[in-house]
């Protein structure tokens, strides 16, 4: 068994344990390569079938052609599709940089109030209806105890100390120096009323296992991974105003695999595109203890 | 859009191997850690530079430990709260080096590192020689089954590379480490701060002709993966998605060891049920003729069976699991809370999940000193034990010395996992703890003085329960109402105990519990029907998928008293024989008689075969 087939297996194993354990299991798809991967797994741990509701948080700040990409697969694949968005802050315009808002306050709001709120059933849900592929509106929806997450640990610090399955309590904040202990893959699967767990099905994985995957198995990615000339791609993708492309020529996955294993990446950081890191020298950990995925 | 067209095998075929680096406190973990990165060139660009910066703007010295102790709090305290990860790679192989903490507030942090390695590094301060966690780990390192571990003696500049200071750490560590069964494959003389014979030879110890810290680690063997062992497939799930029209029932689980192939002949313990594997599942790939261990995977079975989730899939030509209700084991308390007797914990080996007993403490040791304790009743935070556990269900398991995969277990307590331990043994017992529970309550019960054939004489009857088995939606409730209707109306000394009726009121605690809720419902379901039958009712309730330990368990709690056994539609019993099968109920038609109706009619007639409803001719 190979590296990628060691990932899988472990990955597989984790996602049917938390549909075992989970009524209320939900899956976020940032639509980025690393949760589109997530996604193929869960088809691999249900022989084709994905069946658990997908969640994603638009912050209607995103690159279009993402959108697009989510619905599309979201009608092929057959898949149970949750949007949730900030309505107030939208409307208020509380938002980066056409808004009064910093780069983190507006994640803040954007994404983590969203997310909480979406996650909990307190704002509506916006719900794909896959005989007319519209969202239609909806109220009043339970709460989900169980949110699989596409984090991996050798993203950025504060995410390499988290556990396969991390509780959060009733305000979503997690507790660092606490967490539960964790071995022989038995998981914290048992949780008080009130609380949830995040389920890290990628954790172990690297951004180039990532790449392999999506070689390997014929994932589709958004184009906006590749190069389409200008000599620009992005790497990681978030919120169109703080994400900013790199310089790079790789054209397809295979370039992409090949930059990251021995070119210009081998040891630059990911999220080196992503702004609201660097906001107050801890940005990610600030934002994750609050909530952020 | 960008389907990659590619489907060359790319992946590099490097080894990857995960290693634990354990210690005292403050022995210097991080340090090593941090100058291994940092030696193998294994930081990302710019790292390096900027913990520096961040030290310079903070006015503390720089130290290699910051790199991994990336987290606030730890920064502020200095030290490690959590076993964090970091990826390196040598000429050899790559890896995952877990920086697991020191401080023994953390040490379920520290275990929850360790359990995932293949190897440990061991650190001792040279300076403050073995302490108290260096033992404790060690030992630990033994129960958590790591058996090659490297000893590092650090801090070596701060005795001034002495080598009598190290060679007197190694005498005494080894043979600590003899006493639990660890044989290291090396100690070295290292300074991490300085970066002594952690990539290079150190030119202050030319008296150290072994292997540098990479060396070492590089040297260490990866452990096959157990394809030659019997088949051991925890049954995970059982899926049917017959409402995305996919009407394949899959046993979903991951082979923890052997191998199995289409055509082969399977057993499911601890049920017992055999069923030949009729096809191997994959999805976005041809369906595999086998499978072996370390996959995820799913297979149907050529009859349809019901396997619940916690079976354990074996090969009939292989050697089986061992069933059990008594579990001899090594364990580890990780709680506030010490483990108690009489207390209802609940037990996750491999799939398994059930409700567990501590009945028996045989000694505590403690895991620093290796003293042991054999007058103990209870097991304390940070404690190892040797105990007995027992459950009410038997659980397919193996001993941790063979099958290490279904040899283990967690205990959890309070939603927590609280404890973990290892199998010693499979104890076959006389008395099951139901068994035990029930001659105790008997001896204890305080009798009325109304025998119960004065009662059965009263009321015309002779007390039973009558309990109705059968999948969801087979109409048992529908029909254990109306029976209770006939025999109320032929004038008996009939109740109808709902499901619902318990959940909202004797039981309404299970459902904020965290416990395994269908195990202890059932449970209670035994005690109220030992109550029921004891007062001369006919107590008549609903269960679905009863399968035979279950009915054990019902059947034992009710004792001494009578039990009567219909089955309605599918039963998932097969040791265990109803009294009566029924076919499932369908819908009442215009034209015949009442479905229902006829199946009272037929417990009625079971009823009065068996002297329940004695009919009294003048």
């Amino acid at each position: 068994m190979d590296r990628l087939r060691e990932l899988e297996s472990q990955s597989v194993f984790i996602l049917r344990e938390a549909y075992r354990e989970f009524k209320q299991l939900v899956m976020l798809w940032s639509i980025g390569k690393d949760s589109t991967v997530m996604l193929w797994l869960a088809r691999k741990a249900f022989f084709g079938h994905v069946p658990f509701p997908l969640m994603h948080v638009d912050t209607h700040h995103k690159i279009p052609e993402m959108i697009e990409y989510r619905d599309r697969f979201a009608m092929q694949w057959k898949l149970h599709m949750i949007v949730g968005q900030h309505e107030a802050a939208l409307a208020a315009k509380k938002t980066f940089p056409d808004g009064a808002a910093t780069r983190l306050q507006c994640c803040a709001a954007l994404k983590t109030e969203a997310l909480k709120n979406t996650l909990s059933g307190v704002w509506p849900r916006w719900v794909l209806d896959l005989q007319t592929g519209q969202y239609s509106r909806t109220t009043g929806g339970q709460p989900f105890t169980g949110v699989i997450v596409g984090a991996r640990a050798d993203e950025e610090g504060s995410r390499s100390k988290e556990r396969y399955f991390s509780p959060r309590d009733k305000q979503s904040e997690w507790d660092v120096a606490d967490q539960p202990p964790e071995l022989w893959n038995q998981f914290k699967t048992d949780f008080a009323p009130g609380t949830h767990v995040r389920i890290h099905p990628l954790l172990d994985w690297t951004e180039l296992n990532v790449w392999e995957y999506i070689e390997r198995e014929s994932i589709p990615v958004v184009s906006l991974y590749f190069d389409h000339g200008a000599g620009r791609r992005y790497r990681s993708l978030g919120c169109g105003p703080c994400t900013k492309p790199v310089e790079s020529t790789a054209k397809n996955v295979r370039e992409i695999i090949e930059e990251l294993r021995g070119g210009k990446f081998a040891n630059i950081a990911e999220r080196s595109g992503r702004d609201q890191d660097k906001e107050d020298g801890y940005g990610l950990e600030t934002l994750r203890r609050d909530g952020y995925m | 859009m960008q389907i990659s067209a590619e489907i060359s095998d790319t992946t590099n075929h490097r080894e990857q191997m995960d290693i634990v680096i354990i210690g005292h406190v403050d022995h210097g973990k991080s340090t090593l850690v941090g100058r291994l990165l940092a030696d193998t060139g294994a930081l990302p660009q710019g790292k390096l530079d900027a913990v520096r910066e961040q030290c310079r703007r903070n006015a503390k010295p720089f130290e290699y430990a910051f790199l991994l102790d990336a987290l606030k709090e730890e920064q502020s305290q200095g030290i490690t709260i959590d076993s964090a990860r970091c990826f390196f790679k040598s000429a050899r192989r790559d890896y995952i080096i877990i920086d697991a903490p020191g401080h023994l507030e953390f040490l379920k942090n520290m275990i929850s590192g360790a359990a995932r390695a293949e190897a440990g590094l061991l650190v001792i301060d040279a300076h403050e020689g073995v302490k108290e966690n260096s033992r404790r780990h060690g030992y630990l390192m033994s129960l958590l089954g790591i058996r090659q571990i490297a000893v590092c003696v650090n801090k070596m500049d701060l005795v001034n590379f002495d080598r009598a200071a190290f060679e007197s750490i190694r005498a005494e560590y080894s043979a600590f480490l003899d006493r639990v069964g660890i044989r290291p494959a090396a100690f070295l003389p290292i300074s991490a701060l300085n970066g002594d014979n952690i990539v290079t030879r150190s030119a202050q110890m030319p008296w150290h002709d072994g292997p540098t810290v990479l060396d070492v680690v590089d040297s260490f063997v990866k452990e096959p993966l157990p394809v030659a062992k019997p088949l051991r497939m925890p049954v995970q799930d059982v899926y049917k998605f017959t409402e995305q029209g996919d009407d394949r029932r899959i046993i979903a689980g991951r082979i923890e060891t052997g191998s199995v192939a289409v055509g082969d002949d399977v057993v499911f313990q601890p049920s017992g049920k055999r069923a030949r594997v009729a096809s191997i599942e994959a999805f976005n790939a041809d369906s595999p003729a086998t499978a072996e261990a370390g996959q995820s995977t799913g297979v149907t079975l050529d009859t349809q069976l019901y396997v619940r989730p916690g079976e354990v899939m074996s090969r009939l030509t292989q050697p089986q699991p061992r069933t059990t209700t008594r579990l001899r084991a090594s364990l580890f308390w990780l709680s506030h809370q010490p483990m108690i007797q009489g207390k209802r914990y609940k037990l996750k080996l491999a799939s398994a999940r059930l409700p567990v007993w501590l009945t028996e403490v045989k000694t505590v040791l403690d895991a620093s000193s290796l003293e042991s304790d054999s007058q103990r009743r209870q097991i304390e935070r940070h404690d190892v034990a040797e105990c007995v556990l027992e459950t009410l269900k038997p659980v397919a398991c193996d001993l941790a010395g063979d099958i290490p995969q279904l040899g283990r277990f967690v205990i959890i307590d309070n939603y927590e996992i609280a404890g973990g331990g290892i199998v010693l043994a499979a104890e076959q017992m006389s008395a099951s703890l139901a068994d035990r529970h029930v001659q105790a309550r008997e001896k204890a019960w305080d009798r009325s003085r109304i025998a119960s054939a004065a009662r059965s004489s009263r009321y015309n009857q002779r007390a039973t329960l009558v309990l109705i088995a059968g999948p969801a939606g087979s109409g048992k409730a529908a029909l254990a109402k109306r029976l209770e209707e006939k025999l109320f109306s032929g004038g008996r000394l009939a109740y109808f105990l709902g499901v619902s009726n318990s959940l909202m009121g004797i039981n309404v605690d299970m459902n904020a519990s965290g416990l395994d809720d269908r195990d202890e419902y059932l449970r209670r379901l035994g005690e109220v029907s030992h109550l029921f039958t004891d007062a001369g009712l006919i107590l008549i309730t609903s269960v679905s998928d009863l399968d035979d330990d279950e009915l054990d368990i019902i059947a034992t709690l009710n004792q001494p008293n009578d039990m009567v056994i219909v089955t309605v539609g599918e039963s998932e019993l097969s040791r265990r024989k109803p009294d009566l099968r029924l076919p499932a109920i369908g819908r009442a038609t215009g034209a015949k008689a009442d479905p229902l109706d006829s199946a009272c009619l037929a417990i009625q007639e079971l009823l009065q075969n068996r002297r329940y409803l004695p009919e009294y001719y003048l």
